[in-house]
Order: structure tokens, then sequence, then C-alpha cells
């Protein structure tokens, strides 16, 4: 960690507990960020419940569950690249890596298209379809668009954070014998998905 | 003493980490340097900055209101430097104050660590720091002129201003990061860098009540992240989410704004706590009385506080359930707080006091903390929170507390530590001639606004009644007198950083805790072995013998 190299004895500072835990307190911030959200949205599920019933219906569903496969299985080729990593197969570990970029970026696609496609139904924050609308789909639509998009900038972040650990794992960085940064990208990858896991049944499976 | 001088002088062949050189040298030797020492002044200079941009608001706020109607600039202009100094006060000078400038430089001193857990990220969160201070100032100079809300950016209004929010949103939402970052890499350090023999009772109580604060940071900070990008996405894209006129509830804003910034006070107050705990056991030479009372009571602080937040809203509309809870929680943190309050004066109880400065602040630290939560507790009766509710009052409780209290506290810590920091002394004399203006014209600025804010003053006004007017008038004489105590002190540290009496002996307050056993300044990693601790962090030989004389009469 500390860049030591001109005094006399050289030590170099490698806490990988220490290094653990910091992760895991981010993460805490990370679902409480989210979790002020959560909030909003059960404050405003219980104000309006027929309304949330009713905006969830325009969801599509099908489009939802096929990002979640895609995401949980992001999650364990992440888990599978650290072990890989353990049992110093690097090649197979950056292969790993790369397919759950792939899929994050096939997860954020599917997004986009689901996305445009309410759009061009003329749903979007501030549009005359929606404003027609009563509260409860305004703020439905809303929160769908907040929070879906801050997970989705969490899955552009998760992206470039495991690019960088590519590169560390092509670099010999990232080894058998020191793997907690990998560690705690898979960490944060983990996390991604959670939210994910919230936020598929809060939006679409409620109808 | 001088002993120990000489044998500094022996093996002081280290450089300080101020004549250190590192890869960089000169002033990128600070900026580029992951040195928590180094980051502490760091921030002790952009802090000082932008605290005297909050003071010069202040004055200027108190000057318009010398007289009713105009005197020296319009509404509007009094609305934003009034949400001017209320940011950058709140945002910029106290939250960070304490933990990012005395934390950083003395947190893995007092637990014998070369430095904190995460030294980059420490220095990244500085440069957050800077960034979302240097968005608040900007705001000002842009067209549209500066934000208008008040500190607390109540929705519906922040949405519908033509006044640059947006900028101070920004702003909080990456001071918040930044202090997310200092309060994650301080419970990080504090479990995982403490000298080997220093188990949890034996820490020194400032690291307790600075790792209670860490840990407020992590979890209270990010709720007011999120609300603030919210309010800023409302404005930008019209999304529904507080806005009534899109079905949202302006109510809820105010709860998630309070969620996090009632914690946000004891993440204020608690390191200037922790700093009080330090130094009256040094300058009343005698051991901490009640010791694990004061670091539970920390804890118990961190818990409550982060419990009560609904009781900024007793008017806004609540059930009667939930303003009873919010009441009797309130009233609960009270009893934390005076727990401490009496153990810092049990001792001093047959203590030997000397009076230096850092000691003089402490002492108005507890005398002005115990009316600033005396009256916060009276505000925490609903029927008299009724009747004080954005009056004056409020705004007199809250300086009470928060300059009383944490500027205070700031001051002590400033005046206990500078000798170690910069290896010289301030102007002893000058600096408690400073205290006494700064302490004089506190009162002075405050007190009159308990008592009109009793008699009704409103807050925020920008014109007032005539019968107010000795109140105002005394108050803003106050701020002068203040202002004064704040140049002088200023001149007398600002000037002694160079041309102070140099300060060589490792400890020239006669402190037990570890950063007064190393050598002053310290070197680059502070400790050429890491101690190995087997004590209790206070223990004073003077405390055995004051005991005994007791026991005999």
């Amino acid at each position: 960690m500390s860049s030591t190299e001109h005094t006399a004895e050289t030590h170099v500072h490698r806490d990988d507990i220490g290094s653990r835990m910091g992760m895991w307190l981010f993460l805490f911030t990370e679902l409480i960020l989210f979790g002020g959200m959560f909030l909003i949205y059960s404050v405003y599920r219980f104000e309006y419940p027929e309304a949330f019933h009713l905006a969830a219906k325009e969801l599509n569903t099908i489009m939802g569950a096929f990002n979640t496969a895609v995401l949980l299985t992001s999650s364990m080729t992440m888990a599978l690249s650290i072990v890989a990593i353990q049992r110093n197969q690097k090649i197979l570990s950056i292969w790993l890596q790369m397919i759950t970029i792939f899929l994050a970026l096939f997860f954020l696609v599917n997004k986009y298209f689901e996305w445009t496609a309410k759009f061009h139904h003329g749903i979007y924050p501030g549009s005359e379809e929606l404003l027609s609308k009563g509260s409860g789909e305004i703020l439905f639509f809303g929160l769908y668009y907040v929070m879906t998009g801050l997970h989705g900038i969490h899955v552009i972040v998760g992206m470039v954070l495991i690019g960088v650990m590519t590169r560390m794992t092509r670099k010999d960085i990232i080894t058998k014998d020191s793997y907690v940064r990998l560690e705690n990208a898979g960490l944060y990858w983990h996390l991604v998905d959670i939210i994910w896991i919230f936020l598929f049944p809060l939006f679409y499976l409620i109808t | 003493m001088a002993v120990e001088s000489a044998t500094i002088k022996s093996n002081g062949h280290e450089p300080s980490y101020l004549e250190y050189k590192g890869k960089h040298t000169g002033l990128l030797g600070w900026i580029l340097s992951t040195d928590h020492k180094r980051i502490g002044i760091l921030y002790l200079v952009s802090l000082s900055i932008f605290f005297l941009v909050g003071v010069t608001f202040g004055v200027l706020m108190r000057l318009e209101l010398i007289a009713p109607g105009r005197t020296i600039m319009d509404a509007q202009t009094y609305n934003s430097i009034f949400t001017l100094h209320g940011v950058i006060m709140i945002f910029l000078f106290v939250v960070p104050g304490l933990p990012a400038v005395f934390g950083n430089f003395v947190l893995p001193l007092l637990i014998g660590a070369k430095d904190v857990a995460f030294p980059r990220i420490n220095l990244m969160s500085w440069y957050m720091y800077v960034i979302g201070g240097l968005l608040a100032i900007v705001a000002i100079l842009l067209p549209g002129g500066p934000a208008d809300t008040g500190w607390t950016f109540y929705i519906p209004y922040s949405v519908r201003t033509n006044t640059n929010v947006m900028f101070a949103l920004f702003a909080a939402f990456i001071l918040g990061f930044s202090s997310i970052l200092t309060g994650l890499n301080f419970v990080t350090t504090v479990h995982r860098l403490r000298a080997p023999g220093m188990t949890w009772f034996k820490m020194p109580l400032s690291v307790w009540s600075l790792y209670s604060t860490a840990w407020v940071q992590v979890l209270a900070t990010p709720i007011i992240g999120i609300t603030l990008l919210l309010v800023a996405v409302e404005r930008w894209l019209g999304v529904g989410i507080f806005d009534p006129a899109l079905g949202g509830d302006p109510v809820l804003y105010q709860h998630l704004f309070w969620i996090y910034s009632h914690p946000a006070v004891y993440i204020m107050i608690l390191p200037a706590m922790g700093v009080v705990s330090e130094i009256i056991p040094v300058f009343a030479r005698r051991t901490i009385f009640g010791y694990k009372f004061i670091a539970f009571s920390s804890i118990a602080i961190a818990l409550f506080g982060s419990l009560v937040w609904a009781h900024h809203m007793f008017t806004v509309g609540m059930s009667d359930t939930g303003q009873f809870v919010f009441s009797l929680l309130t009233m609960l943190v009270a009893i934390p707080s005076a727990i401490k309050v009496f153990n810092w004066v049990a001792t001093l109880y047959k203590g030997s006091i000397e009076l230096a400065t850092p000691m003089l602040f402490v002492l108005a630290f507890i005398f002005l903390f115990t009316i600033g939560g005396l009256t916060g507790v009276m505000q925490g009766i609903l029927t008299v929170d009724i009747q004080v509710h954005d009056t004056s009052f409020i705004v007199a409780h809250f300086h009470y507390v928060m300059f009383g209290g944490t500027g205070f506290g700031f001051f002590a810590a400033l005046h206990y530590w500078f000798p170690k920091m910069f290896g010289r002394m301030y102007n002893r004399k000058l600096a408690k001639v400073a205290f006494w203006f700064l302490f004089v014209g506190f009162n002075v600025l405050y007190f009159p606004m308990f008592i009109m804010g009793w008699l009704g003053m409103p807050r925020r006004y920008y014109d007032y009644l005539p019968e107010f007017q000795p109140y105002h008038f005394v108050s803003t004489v106050g701020s002068w007198i203040l202002v004064a105590g704040l140049l002088m002190m200023i001149y007398n540290l600002y000037h002694s950083v160079k041309k102070g009496q140099v300060v060589t002996e490792k400890n020239p307050w006669g402190g037990e805790t570890l950063e007064w056993q190393i050598d002053t300044p310290p070197i680059h990693e502070n400790f050429t072995d890491i101690p190995k601790i087997d004590s209790d962090p206070y223990q004073y030989k003077m405390n055995d013998d004051v005991l005994e004389k007791e026991e005999v009469s």
C-alpha cells in the first residue's frame, strides 16, 4: 500500500483481512444507499398500491427474468474466476472474468432495449403521456428509471473494475498468493447482482 | 524532560515528516503524499480557508441583521448567504473538521501505527473534499446565483428555485463520499492496526470517539447521498420522487434528510468529546475518571443519535406515537452526553489543573456544550418545541453545540497538538488573550438569540420587528468580538508555524498517550519500532498520591 522504498527498513504493508474489511464496509454503504431508495419505494407502494400494480403490468417480465438469469450467471462466472486463480489456473481465470464482463454488457444491452421500448411508448420522466397518468404511476416509473438506472451505473462500474482485474491477472499482480483484489471485485459484483435480485420482483413481479 | 530531549538528539537522525523527501518534493510532495500526517495538514489548510469563507458569510449575515429592514444587502442575497454559511460550515468545516484533520494526524499515532489502513484512499478523500468545496464556491460566481434554499434543501422549493442548487447538491454529495471514505478508513485502521498489546480498553478515549464517529459516517452518510442525488435528478430530469405536484411526499424527503443530518451532528460532536477526554487528564494530571463509561457513552451516543431524527419535524405532521417515541429517544441521548460531562468534571476534581490554552478551550467546551445540550433537551419536549421551532432559539442551541462544542473542541485540539504537528510553539500569552475574546464574543453573539428566539424571533428572516433590535444589536457586536478573537488566534498560529519557538522535546505537555513518546515533529512513519502496549492509556503518578491523601482524610 504505502510507498516506502526510500526508508531504511522497507516494509510492504499488506493486510488482506483489512482490505476485505474495507470492502465490506463499502458494500454496507452501497446497501444503505440503495436502502434509501427501497424505503422510498415501499412508502409509495403503500400509498398507491393499485397504481403500482397497474404500472408494473407495463414492464416486460420475460425480459426482466432473462436479465436476472444473465446476471446470476455472471455472478457464478465471477466466483469461478476466483476459484480458478486460487488453483493457479491463470488463463481460465482470465477467461471467466472476461465472460463476466461480456454477460454484464449483455445485461446492459438488454436494458437499453427495454428502456427505449418504454421511451417509444412515451413513458419517460416529464413526458406528456406519463404526466397524464395518476400520481402513483408517475412515481412508479420515476423510481423504475432511477433505481434501474443507478443499478445500471453500478453494472458499468463493475465492468470497469473487473476489466482492471483482468489486466492485473494478466500482469501477474493478481496471483495464487495474492488475490484479495479479485475477491473484492467479486464481492462488489455479487452486490450488484443482489440488488438486481431485489429490483426484479419489486418492479416486474408485483402484477 | 531534559533527559528525554537529550535522547532525541542522539537518535534524531531520521528527518521529520515535514522535511521528509519522498518520490516527489516541494508542493507535489504534499499533494501527492499518502502520509497521514501530511494529509492531516492538507486538510487543516484547506479546511481553514473554507472556514474563513464561512465566517465571512456569518459576519455579513449578522451585519445585515443589526437593524430592521435593508442594511447592506437585499433579501435574496441574504437567503443565499445563510445557505452558503450553512453548507460551508456544515459540510466543509464541522463534519470533516476533527476527524479529517486531527483524526488523520493523530489516530495512527495514538494506536501505534505507521499509517492508516488505506493511505491512498485517504489521499483520495482529500481530493474529493477539495473538489466538493470548490463546487460549492464556484456556484457563487456563476449566473443564477448561489442556492437560496438553506442547507436543508427542503422540497419543493429546492426543485423550483432558479438558483444554482445543483452545484450545492453535488458538492454535498461529493463531500459525503469523502466523509464515507474517511470513516471506512478509520474503522479498518482501528480494527487492524492497533499496536500489539493495545486491547480495546487500552485505546485512548479519542480513538473510541473517532471509531464511533467513523461508524456513523459509514452508516448514515449514504442516505444523504442518495437523497440529494434524487433531488438533483428530480430537478434535472423532472422525475417524480418528492415533488408533491408529481405525487411525491415532501415530508418523506425531510425524514430522509434528517436520518443523516441528525446523526451528522454526532459526527460533528463526538470527536470533539474525544479531544476533551484526551486533554483533561493531561492538564489535570489525573487519570481519566470512568474510562469505560466514557468509551461506551461514545457508542451509546452514536447508537441513540441515529434514532432521533424526527425531532426536527415535530411541527410538520406525524402520528402521536411517532412524536412520543422520538421525543423520548431525544431525551435519552442526553444521558450518555451527561455521563461524559460528569466524568470530565470528576477527573478535574482534586486534579492539579494547569490552565494552558488547550485546557481553557476544553473548559469552555464543557460550559458551552452543557448550555447547548440542556437547551437541546428542552427542544426535545414536544410542547416547548412547538413554541421554539424555527426561531433563533434553535440557532442559538445549534451554535452552542456546534461552535461552542465542536468549534472550541477543534481549537483545543489545534492548540494541544500544534507543537507535535509543527515542532514549534505558539505565543501562549496571545493564545490566551485570543481565547478570552473568542469565549466572550461567542456568548455575546449567541446568547441573545436564545432570548429573542423565546420571544418569537423566527430564524432565517431578513427583516424583523423593532422590538427585537436590542438583541440583534448586541448579537452583532458579539460577532465582532468573536472575529477579533479568531483573527488573533489565526495570526498567532500562522505566525508560529514559521517563527514560533522551536520545540524539540517529545512531550511538551506531559501527556501519557503514544504520540508524546515519539519525535517532535514525528518522523515519516511515526515509529522506528512499533511500541508494545501493556498499560492503560492514562496513568498519572500524581493520581495515586491524590487518592491516598483522600483516603487518609
